[in-house]
């Protein structure tokens, strides 16, 4: 499922996948902070997203609609090593 | 996922976690450098450049059936979330036809909504199963 990564030594990043994803403005001015729209809606569609991920030893790439046929928890937390 | 990259979260992993978890995190722990996702989730702290505690559960049709969001200092109860993903599988399992009343937790009884249950669930929940 989860597919192996190559890592340099480049962070590796990841992010919303599909149309859903607002193209990169280059307006010369001083752009505004860019706002994203929370698109979460009880009853439609989760976000997918591709993302990198660290699993039992390896580097993935997790994309959320590779889980689709399964349950799936997705949980966000502040950081690493935090204490709750 | 957290903002951490993929290398702190092998840190945490190898170091810590895996001294509470026998053979370390069991899945993906995901990265999501800038908040990207986070922020389409709704679960981005700008200021804080942190996420929050959000928790989605997502059916296998990929639709999202609940979430929950907590500020850092309060930790989930993970029992909880648990709970509702059984729930939310015995709904889909009945196709829609049993619906679970709260307290509902596995072996406990389940409402089958339509005509014949209006103004008598009383009969068949009381105040208690809440809290049972």
């Amino acid at each position: 499922m989860a597919e192996e990564m190559a890592v340099g030594c480049a962070r590796p990043t990841g992010g919303p996948v599909g149309e859903a994803v607002a193209p990169e403005t280059s307006t010369p001015e001083k752009a505004p902070v860019k706002e994203v729209a929370p698109m979460i809606k009880l009853g439609k569609k989760a976000p997918d997203f591709a993302a990198p991920a660290y699993l039992q030893g390896k580097f993935v790439s997790v994309k959320l609609s590779e889980y689709l046929g399964k349950w799936v928890l997705l949980c966000f937390y502040p950081g690493d090593f935090t204490f709750v | 996922m957290s903002i951490d990259s993929v290398f702190v979260h092998k840190m945490w992993n190898d170091n810590e976690l895996s001294k509470m978890v026998q053979g370390g995190v069991p899945f993906p722990m995901l990265s999501d450098g800038g908040g990207r996702v986070g922020k389409v989730y709704g679960v981005y702290d700008e200021d804080a450049g942190v996420e929050m505690r959000g928790r989605f559960i997502i059916d296998p049709e990929g639709v999202i059936q609940g979430y929950e969001m907590l500020t850092p200092p309060v930790g989930r109860n993970i029992q909880e979330s648990i709970r509702q993903v059984q729930a939310f599988q015995v709904v889909r399992d009945s196709k829609g036809a049993e619906a679970t009343p709260s307290g509902w937790r596995p072996g406990k009884t389940t409402l089958k909504p339509g005509p014949d249950l209006v103004g008598k669930v009383w009969e068949v929940w009381k105040t208690g199963m809440a809290f049972d």
